[in-house]
């Protein structure tokens, strides 16, 4: 494992033609969290610029944990979208393969936010939940 | 990929034989050497897409084919629905109608370059890109229902644009089946605002100047004489079309286990055409072509302001508007009879040839025009579709260079800062919210795109017509 990584909690993966986000913790929520940490990362090249003085509430459902973690992302990238927002901080708590979360961010400002790349959408490929090495691992490839 | 289990057909045609699943075989269309570039994951999705349901003759990979979203990117495949014929997300993709469109300036370079510096700022200005970028139409939901059916007819109707432009633009400006109830809430809540819209990504705005001409009459045909200006506008659906994606997913996937289609892939999920479900994954993904077809009939009125402002003589004709990433009902012949079909286009260019009926009067005796985007940094070409490629892949070609590197590599690799400087240097004007885009953007990053459109022009796919150099960009 890339001790890096696991200390930062955090990052991304290669892929052809898109780029592939990964987070680590503790729990599975913490590696959700993380994750989406790496996703707005993409989006905002300085996450600390971003205040989190509004909170989003995120709900969503799914088969597995998987699909569950793509709709976690998804539902980030679609709250964002809808109010023009950047989410900074990240929790969520899963039981039963349901998820109930906050996003906590601001309304985008190009004065102060140093933008990105848009992400179109989190998708099924390269993506794996698992338990890797004592700690949580959730990752996938997202479309830009 | 390794080429030893392939069976070569042609200098630019190779088959994979039918194994295991596969209901058909898979062909290639590409050069060895781009073959042999290529990522094992085109063979092993081509080969999934061979084994749908109702799949026609065969799968199809282009030769800028790349490791895609249960399709590869470049792939083409036509259902039957009288087979039990699927019709599947992954064969569209998340951009749904995600293409470019080109606009003729009736100006030369000599004349643009003497204001290029003001143009391009200008076009910075007036056309939204970026992260958070948001267009200057805001739209209530039942007007938003009205582009999803209406698509770049509906912004003609609200005067962004001329009537003529409609017939140049594929189905005419408006996909027909579209149906706003079969769209999510959360879909169109992220389009209020984006109409208008380049996004980011690999999307852009480009000014080129044509460099060379190949095919003198058809290029006359199209309006185009060396030094001539042009304008290509490449973007697509925006969120709209990526939730419709992400929604469906869901959907397909719940179907093809109702329906028994075995899923060799998450994102290859699909449902008969002859379903509810698979009607109603039609119905939207039409709302997501109309939407993209709208979008870039808005910033298409934006750019002909700008250069009218600038150009008082600028003509700003529209040269044709194409689709990549489209599900479409198409007449194609089987065995010598005339069949419906529904053909997926992921990452690949409707190509028609001189004798569809769809084609505008214009190109009834040349084909209709194609655009191959390069990058910012290298040339980009027109081509014309042929008679030969409806025989070869339901008349389609490539529709980029595809990427050689990962976004992530180039980020280590080159720092957008210093690429938009040496663009510069070569006399190309670089505008981006986003170095990060840039530096993920860098022209070697992609593959050779003059290989690719040399593979497709031998394959027989489509003809070489014209190769157009970049003059000023912006990336979204």
């Amino acid at each position: 494992m890339e001790k890096g990584i696991a200390a930062k909690g955090f990052g991304t993966f290669d892929h052809v033609a898109d780029i592939g986000i990964r987070g680590w913790g503790k729990t599975i929520e913490e590696a959700f969290e993380n994750a989406a940490v790496a996703l707005f990362s993409i989006i905002v090249e300085d996450l600390d610029q971003v205040i989190p003085r509004e909170h989003i509430e995120i709900h969503c459902e799914s088969m597995d944990l998987e699909g569950l973690f793509v709709a976690w992302l998804n539902e980030l990238l679609a709250q964002a979208s809808i109010r023009n927002m950047v989410f900074s901080r990240f929790k969520c708590h899963i039981r039963d393969m349901e998820l109930e979360g906050l996003a906590s961010g601001e309304r985008f400002d190009p004065l102060r936010h140093q933008r990105g790349e848009e992400v179109k959408g989190a998708t099924f490929t390269q993506l794996a939940v698992r338990r890797q090495d004592g700690l949580w691992l959730a990752q996938c490839v997202v479309d830009v | 990929m390794d080429v030893k289990g392939l069976v070569q057909l042609g200098t630019c045609k190779w088959q994979i034989p039918m194994e295991g699943p596969m209901r058909v075989p898979a062909i290639l269309y590409a050069d060895r050497q781009l073959l042999s570039e290529m990522d094992d994951k085109v063979q092993e999705q081509l080969k999934n897409v061979a084994s749908l349901p109702g799949i026609v003759k065969a799968a199809f990979a282009m030769p800028d084919a790349h490791w895609g979203y249960g399709f590869p990117i470049g792939g083409v495949a036509a259902f039957d629905p009288d087979e039990g014929g699927v019709i599947s997300v992954g064969g569209v993709g998340y951009d749904i109608s995600c293409g470019v469109r080109t606009l003729l300036t009736g100006l030369n370079k000599q004349e643009v370059l003497q204001r290029l510096d003001p143009l391009i700022e200008e076009l910075f200005r007036v056309v939204p890109s970026g992260v958070g970028s948001e267009g200057k139409i805001r739209l209530s939901p039942d007007k938003l229902d009205e582009v999803l059916v209406g698509g770049a007819r509906w912004a003609v109707d609200i005067g962004y644009g001329e009537r003529k432009d409609l017939e140049y633009v594929e189905e005419h400006g408006t996909m027909p089946g579209a149906d706003p109830s079969c769209v999510s809430d959360t879909a169109k809540r992220r389009q209020y605002r984006q109409v208008g819209t380049l996004g980011s990504g690999n999307h852009y705005l480009e000014i080129q100047y044509v460099e060379r001409i190949f095919e003198p009459a058809i290029a006359a045909a199209f309006g185009l004489e060396e030094d001539a200006v042009i304008v290509a506008i490449h973007c697509g659906s925006r969120a709209l079309g990526h939730q419709i994606g992400t929604d469906y997913l869901q959907v397909l996937a719940k179907a093809a286990k109702k329906y028994n289609i075995p899923i060799r892939e998450r994102e290859l999920v699909c449902a008969p055409i002859n379903s509810p479900e698979g009607r109603r994954y039609f119905k939207a993904m039409a709302c997501g072509i109309n939407c993209a077809l709208a979008n870039r009939q808005v910033i298409d009125h934006l750019v002909r302001q700008v250069f009218h402002d600038q150009f008082p003589k600028a003509t700003m004709g529209l040269l044709y508007d194409v689709s990549h990433n489209t599900c479409k009902i198409e007449n194609h012949g089987v065995e010598g009879v005339i069949k419906g079909l529904y053909v997926h286009r992921k990452g690949a260019t409707r190509a028609f040839g001189p004798g569809r009926k769809e084609l505008p009067e214009r190109f009834k005796t040349v084909g209709q025009p194609l655009f191959i985007g390069g990058t910012m940094g290298t040339c980009s070409f027109i081509l014309s579709g042929q008679d030969e490629g409806e025989r070869l892949a339901w008349g389609s070609a490539c529709h980029g260079a595809g990427r050689a590197m990962s976004r992530r590599a180039a980020l280590k690799r080159w720092k957008g800062k210093s690429i938009v400087s040496d663009l510069a240097h070569r006399g190309i004007i670089v505008k981006t919210a986003s170095f990060r885009g840039a530096a993920e953007e860098a022209p070697e990053a992609y593959k050779d795109v003059v290989r690719v459109v040399e593979a497709t022009h031998d394959a027989g796919l489509a003809k070489k017509v014209a190769l157009v150099r970049p003059m000023a960009c912006i990336k979204g």
